[in-house]
């Protein structure tokens, strides 16, 4: 069992056999994916006919690679503003309710903070359908009532943004607030004995304290943005992020330029995981 | 530590301001996206059509999801693979979970454990797509089969309920791995020990001793597991497809292909119920809260 007690080699055999098999369950698709990437046909399938790069350069011919994909690369960019807006706004709230969890006491704190979780519970299709009718409830009441065409309330952009903040915020607030709870209160006091200004305290002590959790919350919100699938799909209207794209082509049928940009992702998310371990750590 | 004098400066009139400064994001998101969305759609699955554009209270919704066998086999069938899947993930990740936090040690312990984590950096299409080429017919794994002789002709792997079950489980190790090696690792060998010395078989030990001490972990993992996996859209569609028959896809067709929102809503609120029925009762029968088991993964 553990490695001071006696173990027949026989135990100690199959336990690193089934540690060597999950992680090959683990990494062989991943592996596949990356690989069909260069593989020198129409198809992401066995046999391998030779290596080439045109599922990323290529353009023009018969083959359009990733970097000649204008649909693929537009709903690439859309991802990334989404992603972008996501973080921004789940950050910011993120970091607003941190403060309101830690620090402030009001009446139904405990009902507000349970509920900050709820999102964490429903199906992300859920979240998808209630936000969709709400909106296009709103936006018929404004058609009817003030005759006021509000598009944004249609499925699109904003809508996909609203919907995955709805819970990604949820996320932040937990990794923001974890970090509050265990700030030294005499930091600040002795910054106003100092004679500091409750804002020079806020950013020169408290939020730089705070800096890892909010680049740490900044990390997951953009990535689980990125990532989000069930929501969005809900969501989504004529320019579709990157997941949805993806999707609808998978459906379709196969191309390596699917492989392609699944490789570019990867590179790209393990660029970021490396410049999150890298960086180093703020004292304390 | 701080909210002993945290009261005093948000009593005074600019503390008041403060606080409802602090208060106005928190109330924007969870009145303006939980919870009216959600009041909107219980009040649109209650409802429906008599004549264009005139409604009228009823529960037809969820009586056509009784009397409409597809609805409702796809629903319980929804729910088993659920459960079966995340039985699955547990009985797969915990050995790995025990090997991580009580076998391996130093640097290995940190490498296993972070690759653990990397195939969840890029998202479940990628994932998916993986598996794709794996699976089908033209695929790698089939083609082997057949080159070394187990199958004549490569077969399709692809739209069985089996390939449901191995996506969802892959896609669900991660939420399962982690829970279960942080609960292992606050086991005190000792324990383990003391128990060995005193003439417990590891049948026993793992009885006695570890499962009861692992089971917060055991929970929280299966909890979440399960929650994702009813939830799941694009690997019961991409790997099972036609035949997938899985419950968020009657959802996604009641309110985009048909536009028969009523209907769809209904079937969220029995999805949203399910959920949180057994979240519910995961949480009751082991005694824990929910801020703990989210703030675990």
């Amino acid at each position: 069992m553990i490695p001071s007690l006696p173990r027949s080699s026989l135990a100690r055999l199959a336990t690193a056999g089934y540690v060597a098999a999950f992680f090959a369950f683990l990494f062989v698709p991943l592996a596949v994916v990356a690989l069909f990437a260069f593989n020198d046909a129409n198809y992401p399938a066995p046999p391998w006919r030779g290596f080439t790069l045109d599922w990323f350069l290529a353009s023009g011919g018969t083959r359009t690679g990733l970097f000649a994909d204008a649909p693929l690369l537009k709903s690439l960019g859309t991802s990334v503003v989404v992603a972008g807006w996501v973080t921004l706004l789940a950050v910011l709230a993120g970091t607003a309710n941190a403060f309101l969890l830690e620090r402030a006491r009001f009446p139904g704190k405990q009902a507000l903070s349970l509920l900050m979780l709820a999102p964490l519970v429903i199906p992300g299709v859920i979240l998808g359908i209630s936000i969709l009718a709400f909106a296009s409830r709103l936006a018929q009441f404004a058609d009817d009532a003030l005759g006021l065409e509000l598009d944004f309330l249609r499925p699109g952009l904003p809508l996909v943004v609203a919907g995955q903040f709805s819970y990604i915020v949820s996320i932040a607030t937990l990794t923001i607030a974890a970090r509050l709870k265990r700030f030294d209160a005499t930091l600040e006091e002795a910054a106003y004995n100092l004679g500091a200004s409750r804002a020079a305290v806020l950013f020169t002590v408290t939020l730089p304290w705070l800096r890892p959790a909010l680049v740490g919350a900044a990390a997951i919100s953009f990535l689980m943005s990125f990532e989000n699938f069930n929501t969005t799909l809900m969501l989504t209207g004529s320019d579709p992020p990157l997941t949805i794209m993806m999707y609808g082509r998978m459906r379709e049928g196969a191309s390596p330029v699917l492989n392609a940009v699944s490789l570019f992702l990867m590179v790209a998310s393990a660029l970021l995981a490396l410049l999150l371990i890298r960086r180093p750590r703020s004292p304390g | 530590m701080m909210t002993a004098d945290a009261p005093a400066v948000l009593a005074a009139p600019r503390g008041r301001l403060a606080l409802w400064l602090l208060l106005a994001p928190a109330l924007t998101w969870l009145v303006g996206l939980i919870v009216l969305p959600h009041v909107d759609l219980a009040l649109l699955s209650l409802r429906a059509r008599v004549a264009p554009r005139v409604y009228e209270w009823s529960f037809q919704q969820y009586r056509t999801f009784l009397e409409e066998p597809l609805y409702w086999r796809t629903f319980v069938r929804t729910a088993t693979m659920a459960i079966l899947a995340t039985a699955c993930t547990l009985a797969i990740a915990f050995p790995v979970a025990w090997h991580i936090a009580k076998v391996a040690r130093g640097r290995s312990k940190s490498v296993l454990f972070i690759l653990c984590l990397v195939p969840f950096w890029v998202s479940e299409t990628v994932r998916t797509l993986g598996w794709m080429i794996l699976l089908r017919e033209s695929g790698v794994l089939p083609r082997l089969l057949a080159d070394l002789g187990f199958t004549a002709a490569p077969v399709e792997l692809l739209y069985h309920d089996a390939t449901i079950l191995v996506g969802l489980v892959y896609t669900s190790l991660l939420f399962m791995v982690v829970p279960l090696v942080n609960a292992l690792e606050s086991l005190d060998d000792a324990l383990i020990e003391a128990a060995y010395n005193l003439g417990g078989g590891t049948v026993s030990i793992l009885r006695d001793i570890v499962l009861p001490h692992a089971a917060p972990g055991i929970a929280a993992g299966s909890i979440v597991v399960f929650m994702l996996t009813l939830g799941n859209y694009l690997t019961p569609t991409l790997l099972g497809g036609k035949n997938s028959l899985w419950f968020t896809e009657q959802i996604y067709a009641q309110f985009i292909t048909r536009f028969n929102w009523e209907q769809g809503a209904a079937f969220g609120f029995l999805l949203l119920a399910l959920s949180t029925a057994i979240v519910w009762a995961g949480l009751r029968l082991t005694g824990q809260r929910l801020g703990d088991v989210m703030r675990r993964p």
